[in-house]
């Protein structure tokens, strides 16, 4: 009897789903003005990439891209001439990053965000922020030194990220056998190495030495292997924006070409930093002195 | 007994501050949430089984529609669409953190479909007989379910409802999708900055059964009381 | 600005060449069923055992029944998996651990999602087997005993019969939530719907898309369980109580 309620149910589900799916479609107004406006900016950060954007001990959020966005918060303070600009702090996940910046939630985003054409699609990207290769993490006795010794091997990357698309090309292209293990989040994908399920862990390499520097033995651990990419990390904000997009980039130009971009590396990559004061020791590559002296907003891919 | 892995449990003392303020986001959309969810599980329930159809095919309508979604599907979707809302109606200004209205907006209207499947059960499985009994005495049919079959009903179900509540509890742990900390997300926050996941998540294991523990134990108690008096 | 729409994107070849977004879809939808059905078929039967131990007039069954479900209810399901694949294999004498670990990858998160997500839920199928057998009239065990049945005669032939059939409404729920909670195996790795959902939106920035599909593959997923438990809920129905019609 009553087999039909469920069915009720389902076009009901069906019509609420269609109409929630016409909501986030939502009209952008002109960012500089809307700032003014309102008086508020409402900045997007990472929980725990380090040492890009995260929290330290005290809640706070802190890291390179933090710094490089409250430098552009500055610029938009003296554009506006709104010193007292009031600043709101709004934590993003991969998942949500995204449409939060589309409807308009958050105004800008600077963390560990690869400049990509199908995200450029969506949003807009700021001059680039840092410059980072794909590389491995192994452990020092397990002898692996590059990419070719992975054939028939497990190696763990993290979901989502380029890394994972250039490993399961990589597979598929050159015949390695390699059983690809995707994890959740950086945390997971170290763990999974830890404990052996994968003899090499590929990722940006910035954020391998990020892992490296919070395992319980760093000098267990070492990160080898060609690079396999570049990935170009930039700020994230609304499209079709020029004028805004104008201010960040001016910022960002200005902090590298002026040095304070080296100092800020210098802090958060070769010297001790929170929660456990540890030192990252990434010596700075060529390619992101070249974007210091040139910045610019091409993406890699 | 543990193996080759090397437990490191420093991590915790110095989060304490913020593991707890963690905790006091999951307590607040748990309770939040069992008295909304209650009531309006209630409500749900006894239109389900109204005579009135369209009320109960729109109740039907409601409970399955929210029970055939994940849990974080609906957080997602509040997330990103009622902050929206909020703005256009209620004039609040962009970018207002709104990240635990939101949460316990959709933490309600979702385990409200969840009470409502366990108290329609429950009201079922009180012997017909009963409410004609309390037609006979010339009650009322709100009032043969008021006096007559709903307290019948609760005695039969608190031990599912509190198993719910001790689910949705556990359940907070969704919010992540909002980077909202709970208790759980700010011990895996804090186990993922350390490089010390497993044992974070074995503390929030802990802290968690110690918690759900306790609460179970208290209302069996109390509900042994009950029965006896 | 506005969002831009694609639902092409589940027809484009996928960036790493091995069919299109569609097809993850599928396959992910698949991971999740499976899953789901076999965690379920291990919750079903050891939730009936554990239920009707709590019930039985023996101290040492019953505390064990009851420690049993404690422990399944009180943790949350994600710690009880973390546990299930990080912790515990490191616990085991190494060689077995290492047995385990030397396993293809995809098998390992699946048998591990599996055995948690059974063992979790049968916690519950047995709070709500327990609480059909506690629900029936009291008359009903002494009426088998007064028969000359022994106990576990009256439990086979006279309180379970009924118990499972007044459970059955309530253990829907259950079956609906095994598929949600599969969901949360996608945290160690596993490739079931919801990760696929995710992996959509990080490999072609078109969230809503990858959202709308996935929630509208768990309401289907739904709306069939739902169907199939109508029926059956029909045909168990107890004439005489108010759920019988």
């Amino acid at each position: 009897m009553q087999l039909r309620k469920p069915l009720n149910a389902t076009l009901a589900a069906l019509i609420t789903a269609g109409a929630v799916a016409l909501v986030p479609a939502v009209a952008q107004a002109n960012t500089l003005q809307k700032i003014k406006e309102t008086g508020t900016i409402t900045l997007g950060h990472r929980e725990s990439s380090i040492p890009f954007s995260y929290y330290d001990q005290n809640q706070q959020v802190v890291g390179y891209s933090q710094e490089m966005m409250l430098k552009v918060v500055d610029a938009i303070k003296a554009e506006l001439k709104m010193p007292n600009l009031q600043v709101r702090m709004m934590p993003v996940t991969s998942q949500n990053r995204i449409p939060l910046v589309q409807n308009g939630t958050v105004t800008i985003e600077c963390g560990s965000t690869t400049n990509n054409s199908e995200r450029a699609k969506q949003v807009a990207f700021s001059n680039t922020l840092f410059i980072v290769g794909t590389r491995l993490m192994t452990k020092k006795e397990s002898g692996v030194t590059d990419f070719e010794q992975l054939a028939g091997k497990n190696v763990v990357t993290t979901a989502g990220t380029t890394s994972e698309r250039l490993l399961r090309r990589m597979n598929e292209e050159k015949k390695l056998g390699m059983n690809i293990i995707s994890a959740k989040d950086h945390g997971e994908s170290f763990l999974t190495l830890e404990t052996g399920r994968a003899v090499a862990f590929m990722m940006d390499d910035a954020l391998l030495y990020g892992e490296l520097a919070k395992a319980k033995r760093p000098a267990d651990w070492t990160i080898t292997g060609t690079p396999q990419s570049y990935e170009a990390y930039g700020c994230m904000m609304a499209k079709d924006d020029p004028a805004f997009k104008k201010v960040v980039d001016a910022a960002i130009a200005k902090t590298m070409t002026s040095g304070d971009a080296e100092a800020i590396y210098n802090k958060w990559f070769l010297a001790a930093i929170p929660p456990k004061n540890i030192n990252l020791g990434f010596p700075i590559s060529d390619a992101m002195k070249k974007l210091f002296k040139e910045p610019n907003d091409r993406p890699f891919e | 007994m543990f193996g080759s892995y090397e437990f490191d449990w420093s991590s915790i003392p110095g989060s304490l501050n913020f593991l707890g303020q963690g905790l006091l986001v999951s307590l607040e959309i748990t309770a939040l949430a069992i008295v909304a969810g209650i009531v309006w599980g209630t409500l749900l329930a006894m239109a389900r089984l109204s005579s009135i159809k369209p009320l109960a095919w729109a109740a039907a309508g409601y409970v399955n529609l929210f029970r055939a979604i994940p849990l974080v599907m609906v957080l997602l979707w509040f997330f990103l669409i009622v902050p929206k809302f909020l703005e256009s109606f209620l004039g609040l200004p962009p970018g207002s953190d709104v990240r635990l209205a939101s949460a316990m907006i959709g933490f309600a209207l979702f385990e409200s479909a969840y009470y409502a499947e366990i108290i329609r059960a429950g009201i079922q499985s009180v012997p017909k007989g009963q409410l004609a009994a309390a037609h006979a005495l010339g009650m009322s049919y709100p009032q043969a379910m008021l006096h007559v079959v709903l307290p019948q009903a609760f005695r039969n179900m608190v031990p599912l409802l509190l198993t719910q509540a001790i689910i949705l509890f556990q359940d907070t742990s969704l919010v992540y999708v909002s980077a909202l900390a709970d208790f759980f997300g700010a011990a895996y926050k804090v186990g993922d900055r350390d490089g010390r996941l497993v044992e974070l998540v074995l503390f929030a294991g802990a802290v968690y059964f110690v918690l759900c523990f306790a609460a179970s134990q208290g209302v069996r108690h109390f509900q042994r009381r009950l029965q006896r008096a | 600005m506005e969002y831009q729409w694609n639902w092409g994107v589940f027809l484009l070849p996928s960036a790493v060449n091995d069919g299109t977004y569609l097809d993850w879809m599928i396959a992910g939808l698949q991971t999740t069923l499976s899953l789901s059905l076999s965690a379920w078929m291990i919750a079903l039967l050891l939730g009936a055992v554990v239920g009707v131990l709590r019930t039985v007039p023996h101290r040492g069954l019953a505390f064990g029944a009851t420690a049993y479900v404690e422990m399944f209810r009180n943790i949350p399901l994600l710690v009880q998996l973390f546990f299930w694949y990080f912790v515990l294999p490191e616990m085991l004498p190494t060689a077995a651990g290492d047995a385990f670990k030397a396993l293809n990858p995809i098998a390992q998160q699946f048998v591990a999602a599996m055995v948690c997500l059974g063992f979790f839920t049968s916690a519950r199928v047995a709070e709500q087997v327990r609480s059909g057998i506690n629900a029936l009239p009291r008359g009903q065990k002494n009426a088998g005993l007064a028969l000359g049945l022994t106990l576990p005669q009256t439990y086979r032939h006279v309180m379970l019969p009924m118990a499972f059939r007044l459970v059955v409404p309530p253990l829907t729920s259950e079956f609906l939530n095994v598929f949600k909670n599969s969901a949360v195996c996608s945290t160690i790795g596993l490739l079931e719907l919801a990760a696929q959902g995710r992996q959509l939106v990080d490999y072609t920035a078109q969230p809503y898309e990858s959202f709308v599909a996935v929630t509208v593959a768990y309401l289907m997923i739904n709306v069939v369980v739902m169907l199939l438990m109508r029926k059956v809920e029909v045909l168990v129905r107890v004439p005489g109580y108010l759920g019988g019609k």
